[in-house]
């Protein structure tokens, strides 16, 4: 099975500031590291191969810098790192982000099954799996927090839920973004590390993916960034408990003086 | 301080922090109180590579030396003592083979051990035999091409867990000191059993068990080295894995320095963060400065026995004293920078302090290493 893994460089949230000026992201010092739910996909690609054979293969769209994620996944087993890096990336939006990640794809072709992160831990979205399986035509899954048997030509895995699981079947290829619960991911071992040093890390850019001016970075982005800024902190909550009619006589209780 | 470490020793620092921080630490109190065996960690660690460090290129390893060694130790020693000594026993016990071993028997189980699948225990301590190694009773007697074994061995770390054993056992006893030699035996050998698991005051992750020799029959060819030849190899052993045992100590004190520093800067007491009093901060710039000397020993240490010279005894030998000593004053120490928080199992600091005992006693207690040094020196003055 060839599995690609799409792997976003993040801020480490672990000290995240806003610049109060600009309300952006004040990135100036925060170290990048690979967006933690991607980290699990990773580990879950190179599980599976391990188990079936096959190949990793990481992408990662971002600065030149980002090569640093894709060693890094090397070193975890992957078998290739492709970096997808243009100045007319900058700006991308989920929109755009999908499509230039659509357009990779289809160049490198012949992937059995694509994994991504649930969500990247700066942008928080959680649309561009969805958003690449929708512009490939694929199948997918969102949230899996178990990948179960797998065939020449399906997959079966377990969708996590508020309340329990789903347990699913995919025809290959397919998409799949996993959230924490899917596996522990290892830590980078020595011998991969080495290997990744040394490693070359194709470089591609918009016209080796023929990926179009207007449908790339900020011209291909429709979202615009209204407003960034601290949430205010949230007013006392307050759980019920109870059967469905205790739960309703306290919550009227406590609406009595407003009504 | 900067230590020169090349790119590849700084990848094993790198890589045994991360099996600390994101294994070691999160399990580290629940593995203690239950007594219980980290086989995940160690799995984690053979995924790692770091059971191929001190393995030769040729049979699947890195290649490393003992500074390598002792640079992944310190690191898995801030984590947790216990995990670190099951790791270090493994070490110790595949020397044997390294050191003297037939290509036969590297060939046999390097492999294994480079890719963490096998772990490996040194047996040499029986009940009458501790820091008097001499005074072993386990004999080994050749019947046709087998080797028959009896004897019980006491307090060996991975003992049960580990697939293969170096058993040092008497071979003629009439000889005395040059009639012991070094066998490997296999878990799954025949007579060879599983005795009492101790229940210990530290490293409680770490098992120590009971090794029950009876009629136990291994093939001719599981001699290591030559017949005879015995001790000198446990003593080129416990040579170069000592400054491994030191390095658990320095890791051990950084990591108490590490709990002690942040805490007394937020305790407040008298209006004040305790980190104001100049007795306390006393306290942890001593543990600081002790720390520090005690890495400086063991790194120039390891790099001696490094370079292969003729007499590494003396060196090894104080590094394991000076470290492990440091351990034991600084865990101490930062149980009284915690105060009465620091007693309680809440905070590591109480299992630190622990954990350090044992660093004084086994690879040769603290006072046997003295005696070495002491020796060394009526020799250099002679
Ligand atoms: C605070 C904030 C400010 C923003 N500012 C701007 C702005 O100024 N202009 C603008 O156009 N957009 C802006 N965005 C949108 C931003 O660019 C998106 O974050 C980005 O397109 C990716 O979406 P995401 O981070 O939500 O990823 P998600 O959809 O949450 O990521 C899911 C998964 O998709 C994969 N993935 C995502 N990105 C990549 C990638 N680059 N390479 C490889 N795999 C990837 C990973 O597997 C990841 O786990 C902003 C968003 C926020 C929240
Ligand atoms: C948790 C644990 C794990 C261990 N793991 C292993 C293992 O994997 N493999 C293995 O073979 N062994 C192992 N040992 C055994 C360990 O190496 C011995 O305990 C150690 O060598 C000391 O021997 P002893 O305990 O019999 O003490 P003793 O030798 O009885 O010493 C008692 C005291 O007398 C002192 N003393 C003895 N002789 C002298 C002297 N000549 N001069 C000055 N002082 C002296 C000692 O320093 C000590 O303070 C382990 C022990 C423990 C507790």
């Amino acid at each position: 099975m060839d599995i690609l893994v799409c792997i976003k460089q993040v801020p480490d949230t672990k000290d995240i500031r806003l610049d109060p000026e600009t309300n952006t992201l004040a990135r100036e010092g925060v170290e990048s590291i690979m967006n933690p739910f991607d980290r699990h996909a990773l580990e879950e690609a190179v599980s599976l191969k391990e188990e079936h054979g096959g190949t990793v293969t990481a992408l990662s769209m971002g600065p030149p810098q980002a090569e640093t994620v894709l060693r890094e996944a090397l070193a975890c087993g992957a078998d290739n790192g492709v970096l997808i890096s243009d100045r007319a990336f900058a700006g991308a939006d989920t929109w755009a982000t999908s499509y230039t990640l659509a357009r990779a794809v289809e160049t490198l072709g012949g992937f059995d099954l694509i994994l991504c992160g649930k969500q990247a831990i700066d942008g928080d979205t959680a649309q561009v799996g969805p958003g690449l399986a929708c512009r490939l035509d694929l199948p997918y899954v969102t949230c899996v927090q178990k990948t179960r048997e797998v065939t020449a030509d399906s997959i079966q895995v377990e969708r996590m839920m508020d309340d329990g699981y789903d347990i699913l079947r995919l025809p290959l290829p397919a998409l799949l973004t996993v959230v924490k619960d899917i596996n522990e991911p290892r830590v980078p071992s020595l011998k991969g590390k080495m290997k990744a040093k040394k490693a070359k890390i194709e470089a591609l850019t918009a016209a080796d993916i023929g990926a179009e001016k207007q449908f790339i970075g900020l011209a291909g982005s429709p979202t615009q960034v209204v407003n960034v800024f601290s949430p205010p902190p949230r007013g006392n909550r307050t759980m019920f408990s109870g059967t469905i009619e205790e739960q309703v006589s306290q919550l009227v209780e406590q609406l009595q003086p407003y009504l | 301080m900067d230590y020169f470490l090349t790119e590849e020793q700084q990848m094993i620092v790198e890589t045994a922090r991360g099996i600390t921080e994101e294994k070691i630490i999160p399990q580290r109190a629940e593995l203690d109180e239950k007594n219980e065996f980290p086989t995940s960690i160690l799995q984690d660690m053979a995924k790692a590579d770091l059971f191929s460090i001190i393995v030769p290129e040729e049979f699947g390893g890195l290649g490393g030396g003992c500074l390598e060694i002792v640079l992944a130790l310190e690191e898995l020693a801030r984590g947790c003592v216990g995990v670190a000594t099951s790791f270090a026993a493994s070490t110790l016990g595949i020397f044997p083979v390294l050191i003297a071993g037939s290509e036969e028997l590297k060939e046999r189980y390097l492999p294994d051990i480079a890719a963490g699948t096998k772990w490996a225990a040194f047996g040499l301590t029986e009940s009458n035999a501790g820091s008097d190694a001499s005074g072993i009773q386990t004999t080994a007697v050749l019947d046709g091409d087998e080797w028959v074994l009896n004897g019980t061995k006491q307090w060996i770390t991975n003992g049960g867990e580990a697939k293969i054993y170096s058993i040092v056992a008497l071979t003629d006893p009439s000889k005395g000191a040059r009639g012991a030699s070094i066998f490997v035996v296999e878990d799954g050998d025949p007579g060879f059993s599983y005795g009492k698991k101790e229940n210990k005051m530290g490293i409680r992750s770490s098992a120590t068990r009971e090794l029950i020799m009876k009629d136990c029959r291994i093939p001719k060819n599981r001699l290591v080295g030559r017949r005879g030849t015995g001790f000198i190899t446990v003593m080129k052993t416990l040579d170069v894995s000592r400054p491994g045992i030191a390095a658990l100590g320095v890791g051990l004190g950084q990591a108490a320095l590490d709990e002690a520093v942040p805490y007394a800067k937020q305790r407040v007491q008298f209006s004040r963060p305790i980190i104001s009093f100049q007795a306390v901060l006393h306290i942890l710039a001593d543990m600081a400065i002790q720390i520090e000397a005690a890495r400086a020993i063991v790194y120039a240490a390891a790099r001696h026995i490094d370079s292969n010279p003729k007499n590494m005894s003396k060196a090894s030998s104080m590094c394991k004293v000076f470290a492990t000593d440091m351990a034991m004053k600084v865990t101490v120490d930062a149980v009284q920078v915690l105060g009465g928080y620091g007693y309680m199992k809440e905070y590591p600091v109480e299992k630190m302090m622990r954990d350090a005992k044992i660093l004084q006693i086994y690879e040769g207690t603290n006072q046997i290493q003295r005696n070495v040094i002491g020796q060394e020196l009526n020799k250099e003055y002679a």
